[in-house]
This record gives structure tokens, C-alpha cells and sequence, in this order.
């Protein structure tokens, strides 16, 4: 069997990377790990931080929130909505698709195993 | 009692479900049946117009089998924010479909209505006496805010629930509830712990998202004394401990803990144990009582009128400098309605969205390169509906015929409709995110008991 390509981004470690509303004014993004392993590289608590996260969503650090689960192999993201729901320049209803800037960053550094 | 089984068919009045799976509910033996009616989730539409998301049909659907069941069985059946956002509207639209249906079917239910619409006079004074508080990220209160909203409502706690049980309803129809306190009405009036209630009611209310299979209807949640047990409807589906623990993550800005009117709901030391391949055991769930109780706001009022044009590009040549031609579109919309219609910039607004290349992700966007086609999208919001629609065909011989700066002849573009401009009517945004402090959970709510809309 050929080795499957080591995982570059968040999303290749994932079950699933998901977004959505938490009532009108925050959103919410989390991403389910396949294992305990990419809990353990995706949950390093200097790899996804709130300057992190500002830079990907364009949001004040100070207002981002991370939960970091292990039970679940989950890290949980909340900020306010930068955009107002349903308003002119909402382009997404139910923040629903604002999980690929998070799913698509790239790892810390290559992984091997 | 000393357990209380609350049936979960549909995560939302409206929204479908198996028939059979509500069957099998009253044969594990359903003491009620709860269903959300509504959310904030689908946008300040709802709310400001006081008109439904769901279809009268899909309601009337899934009200009948609920009807049916709650009859058969003797059960109550509650059903929270009424019509999407729980204006009076809403109960108003869902009271009339009951009574229709009870009438078809031969059915003698006492219904119940709750009413949570507030008038901004009522607030102001609330907000006059220092009663009215932000929740991040809002600032104090405005009072001109309250005057500007098209309608308010105020998310009931369970005790209002709790008093329409109490008064003899057999359907409660409540307007903006807590979507938690629909399911933890009859299980707190029965004596149940308000740690496992609560926290259980959270876990059924959106039904079958608990569940390994979503799509395969709703659950039931048995609590007891010392912590509860769900599981899901359908015979083929199941909750695992995963499943159910990862439902604390949906919708929710902080997993572990959840305010309520009454106080906060703490997940923190909660554990999901397994008892066979689809039922889950949850214990350890704390309810914490709040000093202060408190009732959200939610208000929606109308930012201005829209207009809607779609056109769309599939000339590479163009599409190779996207962004260019749309900075060249946006400033000629800005120039030809300073000049036709005499509006300043700040007079109305407007949006161009790029669809096919970064009109969902816009400056955040990881990804580049030239798309295939665009699809242009011209959103306007103007103070009424025609000046919008003129903006609108104002930009219709730019989303036409715009060239690219570099090109030497007019190209034509794809409109997707003729005409290419669509009314949208009223614009709407929510405005409060706020709580009052309230001595009584009743007091912001208007109850009309079966006796009184009998007669």
C-alpha cells in the first residue's frame, strides 16, 4: 500500500471542520479530530491562538474564545460576528462556510508516521 | 413521579418527521411532547416582518401527527417560539392551523397561547429604572433603539410554560421561549432535578442532532432523580456518548455552561456513559441558580428597502482581472447615481458579490487563482423600495456592458433574469442583545388559558 500524503493542513487531520451561528452576533467553528494524535497536534495550545485566529477571520484577539476538549478530540472556537446577521454585507446567513479559513490552515510542521 | 419522558419528534415544527419514530415515542411512554417552533438562526427577517420561515403546509403536517399523538396518548404538547421568532403574529398563525386541524379531526384539546411580544414604552421604562443590561458584544442600550424596532420579543424561562400546564391547557403555544425551556417545563413541574432537566432539554432540542443520524427523526429523554437517559427514536439510530456530548458544541458560543432566565446550566463535570449500543446515560449535570433572573430581548427593525440584480461572467479575459473590473464596477455605480439621481454616498448603500470567486469569504478567502465564471451579485439598500430599484437599473448598463480597463470594445454579459432587478422589500437587522431583570418570570409574558379562549 502507498503511503497516504502526510497531512499539511487542520482539515486533513479532521473528521469534520464546521461553522455556524451562536445567536446573531457570534459565530462558532469546530473542528472534530480523527484521533487522539491529531487532537494532540491540532490542540497544541500555542498552534491555534486568539492572534491566530484574528488574522484568519479578521476579528480583535481579544474577543476570541478557544475550548479545547479532549474527551471529544474537539477545539472549539467563538467569536463575535464581524459582519451582522443579515445584514447588507452578510454574505453568509448562517455562518456556515466560515469554517475553510480554519480547515485549510496549515500545520505547525510536517508530521511523520 | 419518579421519572419524566420528554418526546422529541423534530428539532423544529415544520421541519418533517417519520411518523413512525412519534409512534414508538408514546410506546416508550412519552409523558410530553415538546417541539421548538422557531430560532434566530435563519436572519432579523422573521422577527421584523412577524412572518414564519416555515410553509403553512409543513407546519400543518407535522402539527396534525403531534395533535393526533398528544390526544391519543393524553399528553400535553408544547410547542415554543411560534411562527420562527414568537412574535404574537406567530402564535396567532400557529393557534389558527391548531384550531383548524382539532376541528377536522374531531379533537377536544385545550389549548393554551403565550404571548412574549413587548412594547418599546414598557422597556424604556424597564431601561429608565437600570434594569436593562448589554450581553457581550453589545453596548448600553439606546432608548431610540427600542422606538426604531418593528417588533420585540422576550424569551420566556419555563414558568410561564409551567402555569399553562398548571391552568389545565393540554397544548401550549407559546411565543419567544428559550429553546431549552420548552422541553424543561413539564419535567421541572413534575419535581425533577433542574440540573439533569435542563441540561437534558438542551440535548432534545434539536431533536435528532444528538444522534449518529440526524435525518432519522427526533429522541426521548427518560429523567430521573439523579441524571437522564436518551436515546433516539427510530430503532436504527443511535446516540452514542460522542454524540450526545458533542451536541453541547452546536450553536453555542461556550460548551460547558449556558445561561437561562433562572440561572446557568454547568456541563463541566458531566459524564456520558454508554448503556448499550444506543442509549445514553447523562449524570453529574448542575443547574446553578442565577441572583438575578433575567429575560433576553430580541428586536428587529428595518435598515431600508433592497434591490437585487444578477448578472455573470464567463470571459476568461475578464475573469483574469476580477477584482480590477469589479473595483471598476463599484466606483461607476457610485459616479452614475451621484449624477442621475444626485445621492451622496451615504445616502443609500450597496454590495458586489462575486460569486464563484470570494463572494461567500470575501477578504478571509485562503484561496486564489482565476475562477471559471462569476456570478455578480448587486445587492442595494436604499430608505425606500424605489430608490433602491432605481440604483439598480441605474447599475443595469454597467453589469451589462463593463469592460475591463485594458479592453478596447464593450463586451456583453449574462443576465440570469429579465429583468434583471429584484424587489426584496423591507431590510431587516437585529438590534438587542440584552437582558432585564424581572422580579417575576411571568410578568413579561401574557397567558391565555383554555377557559378564556373557549368562551
Amino acid at each position: 500500500m502507498p503511503e497516504s500524503p502526510a497531512p499539511r493542513t487542520v482539515a486533513d487531520l479532521s473528521l469534520e471542520v464546521r461553522s455556524k451561528n451562536a445567536g446573531p452576533f457570534w459565530v462558532t467553528l469546530e473542528v472534530f479530530l480523527r484521533d487522539a494524535a491529531g487532537y494532540a497536534i491540532v490542540a497544541e495550545p500555542t498552534f491555534l491562538t486568539p492572534p491566530v485566529i484574528a488574522r484568519l477571520y479578521g476579528v480583535a484577539a481579544d474577543t476570541v474564545q478557544i475550548y479545547r476538549i479532549a474527551a471529544l478530540h474537539v477545539v472549539k472556537i467563538s467569536f463575535p460576528r464581524p459582519v451582522v446577521q443579515g445584514s447588507l454585507r452578510d454574505r453568509d446567513i448562517h455562518a456556515g462556510q466560515h469554517h475553510v479559513p480554519l480547515a485549510l490552515l496549515a500545520l505547525p510542521a510536517p508530521v511523520t508516521g | 413521579m419518579n421519572e419524566v419522558r420528554v418526546l422529541t419528534p423534530v428539532g423544529m415544527l415544520g421541519g418533517g418527521f417519520p411518523p413512525e419514530t412519534l409512534t414508538r415515542g408514546l410506546e416508550l411512554g412519552a409523558d410530553v411532547i415538546a417541539v421548538d417552533g422557531g430560532s434566530t438562526d435563519s436572519g432579523p427577517h422573521y422577527l421584523g416582518s412577524g412572518i414564519a420561515k416555515t410553509a403553512a403546509a409543513a407546519v400543518a403536517r407535522d402539527l396534525r401527527l403531534l395533535l393526533r399523538a398528544a390526544a391519543s396518548a393524553g399528553i400535553p404538547l408544547i410547542i415554543g417560539s411560534c411562527g420562527t421568532s414568537g412574535t404574537d403574529s406567530g402564535v396567532d398563525w400557529v393557534a389558527g392551523i391548531t384550531r383548524d386541524i382539532l376541528a377536522e379531526e374531531g379533537l377536544d384539546l385545550r389549548v393554551a397561547t403565550i404571548y412574549s411580544e413587548q412594547q418599546a414604552a414598557d422597556l424604556k421604562d424597564h431601561l429608565d429604572g437600570g434594569r436593562i443590561h448589554p450581553l457581550p458584544p453589545a453596548a448600553e442600550l439606546d432608548p431610540a433603539t427600542l422606538e426604531s424596532c418593528r417588533h420585540i420579543v422576550a424569551m420566556m424561562g419555563h414558568e410561564p410554560i409551567v402555569a399553562a400546564l398548571t391552568g389545565g391547557a393540554d397544548v401550549i403555544l407559546a411565543g419567544r421561549a428559550t429553546d431549552t425551556a420548552v422541553a424543561a417545563a413539564f419535567p421541572l413541574m413534575k419535581g425533577m432535578p433542574a440540573g439533569p432537566v435542563w441540561h437534558a432539554a438542551k440535548i432534545v432540542e434539536c431533536g435528532g442532532q444528538c444522534t449518529t443520524d440526524p435525518r432519522a427523526g427526533g429522541v426521548l429523554a427518560t429523567i430521573d432523580a439523579t441524571g437522564f437517559t436518551i436515546e433516539p427514536l427510530d430503532p436504527g439510530n443511535a446516540c452514542t456518548p460522542t454524540s450526545v456530548a458533542a451536541h453541547m458544541l452546536y450553536e453555542t458560543v461556550n460548551p460547558f455552561s449556558m445561561r437561562e432566565p433562572a440561572g446557568t446550566i454547568v456541563v463541566t463535570d458531566a459524564t456520558y456513559r454508554a448503556l448499550d449500543e444506543r442509549r445514553v446515560r447523562v449524570e453529574g449535570s448542575r443547574f446553578d441558580l442565577a441572583e438575578q433572573y433575567t429575560v433576553k430581548l430580541e428586536g428587529a427593525r428595518i435598515t431600508g428597502y433592497e434591490t437585487m440584480s444578477f448578472t455573470a461572467i464567463r470571459d476568461p479575459h475578464i475573469l483574469g482581472q476580477i477584482d480590477t473590473w469589479a473595483a471598476l464596477l463599484r466606483r461607476m455605480i457610485g459616479e452614475w447615481v451621484s449624477g442621475t439621481l444626485g445621492l451622496a454616498p451615504e445616502e443609500y448603500a450597496f454590495d458586489v458579490r462575486l460569486y464563484g470567486h470570494n463572494a461567500v469569504l470575501d477578504a478571509i478567502d485562503p484561496a486564489t487563482g482565476p475562477p471559471r465564471e462569476v456570478g455578480v451579485m448587486l445587492l442595494v439598500n436604499a430608505a425606500d423600495q424605489a430608490t433602491a430599484t432605481a440604483i439598480a437599473k441605474i447599475a443595469n448598463p454597467l453589469m451589462l456592458h463593463l469592460p475591463t480597463p485594458d479592453m478596447k470594445f464593450l463586451p456583453s454579459l449574462a443576465f440570469a433574469t429579465s429583468p434583471a432587478e429584484t424587489e426584496r422589500g423591507a431590510a431587516y437587522e437585529f438590534v438587542l442583545n440584552h437582558v432585564v431583570d424581572v422580579d417575576s418570570a411571568t410578568a413579561l409574558f401574557r397567558l391565555n388559558l383554555p377557559e378564556d379562549t373557549d368562551a
